[in-house]
């Protein structure tokens, strides 16, 4: 595997999967259930000591 | 035995070290592996007097692990003061080069020392501590591992020791912010492993169903921290007695390596990691749940996505493909939004509670940590430009960028932090005095302001100096000129310096007074208690 192969790869493939990755991240975190779920996470420190 | 196995092997690691000091091949290392003897025979010595026969007292694991953490603390603080008092010092050097003692307080061997000294011990420890406070508090978890938070406390410590003392000792791999040689950096590896299991294991067996975010942020700094450190310090020793290493890559590629790590240890350690106690300090000193949940999310994701390619700005205009120096300023430049993102979102959680600001120095501390994240985030990226890096770049701008995002927002967030951590720690009501903690904020806040603004006006000078060719197109000043010119600013900005360090100096005694137990008599801050208001 030479240094041709992975740079044909990462700016291929590679490039697709990571964008895909982070596009499911970002609507997981705006899916439409989303808010109430949050609001339960963001109370998590206050909850006790 | 209590101790038992740690005397056992921490005696034959001393062993280990004098013999080393005694075979090794150059006199630095000699002289290191006997700081290395004595700093484990002594430790020896204190396991030792401390050892116990009676039955261990069995461990009750329902109750959170704090000894660590206050040891952390402690270190923290400690650390800082030390050094940001070299940083003080070099400051002073740099005004007036007759403050250089050789050989081993020369400005080469002080300025590794303060910048790991800062971002290392001060920050290393203020993370440390406060990521093993903030897991086991949001996954209602004790900390896995028995002791295994004790030998990561430790050595960590010995890390710190060992790269201090090398630097003075002019043992050093001359990469910036990685420059301890490689059988510290293997010392590191070690202990970094164990950090990553002790962490990811209380994450584990969490009883909290859903991991928050603050300890996304932590994972993702110490899982970052631990690829940058041990691909940046792929290198062979010249003998395994030896205080010297090559690197395994060369040219460029050695160098982009290295400031692929060199920023991600800005984007990792001094921005994800601190991030992390932002999500977490923030909402419980102001009782109130982070602005916008969501948005955190996205803001951690985003950060992660876009920092890992930021590195090649650091080397605008040198050996470098161009389009790999592009693509550095591209993703700086993306990186304005979720800086901004998280900015927006860590000061929004103040909504509502804005009153907190003239009655609460702590969150008035941390507001201005974020406001310096967003500042020095904003900042940063511009500086990424190549237009204005051909400028700013190798000038005293980018000492003055790199120092109002360290002291404004690590050092703000951490003493945030650290205020608030502490009583809680010692079960102490409330803090020593709240009036130093103003009196903190505003010397530390006025030390930032004159450090970054002396550094805006002398980077930009030296720049515009270098850079001033005359009709003929020969340069208008020599480089001594510009020197010369920046004398003034040195002086200027060691003052700022000063004044944070005389806030940092304020903080220790007042952390010290409040383990202590003592509690000032002092009025309170007006406003602080609900008087009640009469009917209009």
């Amino acid at each position: 595997m030479d240094y041709n192969l992975m740079r044909e790869f990462a700016d291929s493939w590679g490039l697709l999967a990571m964008a895909l990755f982070f596009v499911g991240c970002i609507a997981f975190a705006l899916r439409p259930d989303s808010r109430r779920h949050a609001d339960e996470a963001a109370h998590i420190p206050l909850k006790d000591d | 035995m209590k101790f038992g196995t740690e005397i056992v092997l921490l005696y034959l690691f001393a062993f280990a070290a004098l013999v080393a000091a005694g075979l090794g091949v150059d006199e630095p290392f000699r002289q290191h592996m006997w700081v290395l003897f004595f700093v484990l025979a002594g430790f020896t010595a204190i396991l030792l007097r401390n050892t116990e026969f009676k039955p261990a007292i069995p461990v009750d694991s329902s109750a959170y692990m704090d000894g660590p953490i206050r040891y952390g603390a402690v270190a923290t603080v400690v650390w800082g003061v030390v050094g940001m008092l070299v940083g003080v010092v070099i400051a002073l050097q740099l005004a007036y080069p007759d403050l250089n003692i050789e050989p081993w307080f020369n400005f080469g061997r002080l300025r590794p020392l303060h910048t790991s000294g800062v971002v290392f011990a001060f920050g290393g420890n203020a993370l440390l501590c406060t990521s093993l406070y903030v897991v086991q508090r949001t996954c209602r978890a004790r900390l896995f591992g028995g002791d295994l938070a004790w030998v990561v406390f430790w050595g960590y410590q010995l890390f710190i020791v060992m790269a201090a003392t090398g630097y003075l000792l002019g043992v050093t791999e001359s990469r910036e912010y990685a420059e301890p040689e490689w059988y510290v950096d293997l010392w590191l590896t070690i202990v970094w492993v164990a950090y990553l299991i002790l962490f990811l294991g209380t994450i584990l067996k969490r009883k909290e169903p859903h991991i928050y975010v603050a300890n996304w942020f932590y994972l993702s700094f110490i899982v970052t921290i631990a690829m940058l450190h041990v691909i940046n310090n792929l290198s062979m020793p010249a003998s395994f007695l030896s205080s010297k290493s090559y690197s395994a890559f060369s040219g460029v590629q050695d160098a982009l390596t290295q400031w692929w790590y060199g920023h991600n240890a800005v984007g990792f350690f001094l921005t994800a990691g601190f991030l992390g106690m932002m999500y977490y300090f923030v909402p419980k000193q102001a009782n109130r749940p982070v602005y916008s949940y969501r948005l955190s999310i996205i803001h951690f994701w985003a950060l992660i996505f876009l920092y890992i390619w930021a590195g090649p700005h650091h080397l605008h205009y040198t050996a470098l493909p161009d389009w790999a120096q592009t693509l550095g300023m591209v993703f700086s430049i993306m990186l304005w939004m979720p800086s901004w993102g998280g900015m927006i979102n860590g000061l929004m959680t103040l909504s509502g509670a804005w009153d907190k600001l003239r009655t609460d120095p702590i969150i008035r501390m941390m507001v201005m940590a974020i406001a310096f994240y967003g500042m020095s985030t904003f900042e940063g990226p511009m500086m990424s430009i190549k237009a204005v890096n051909s400028l700013s770049h190798y000038t005293d701008w980018t000492v003055g960028h790199v120092h109002s995002g360290a002291l404004g927002w690590v050092g703000m967030i951490s003493f945030g932090a650290i205020y608030y951590m502490v009583p809680k720690l010692w079960n102490r009501e409330r803090l020593y005095s709240l009036r130093l903690v103003t009196w903190h904020f505003w010397l530390a806040t006025l030390g930032i302001v004159v450090y970054a603004a002396v550094m805006w006006v002398s980077g930009i000078m030296q720049g515009l100096m270098w850079r001033e060719y005359d009709e003929q197109g020969f340069l208008v000043y020599s480089f001594a000129e510009t020197v010369a010119a920046m004398h003034p600013y040195y002086i200027m900005r060691a003052l700022g310096g000063l004044m944070y360090l005389s806030g940092a100096l304020i903080m220790a005694w007042n952390i010290a007074m409040t383990i202590f137990g003592y509690q000032r008599k002092e009025e309170p801050m007006p406003g602080s208690t609900s008087a009640l208001q009469p009917a209009q």
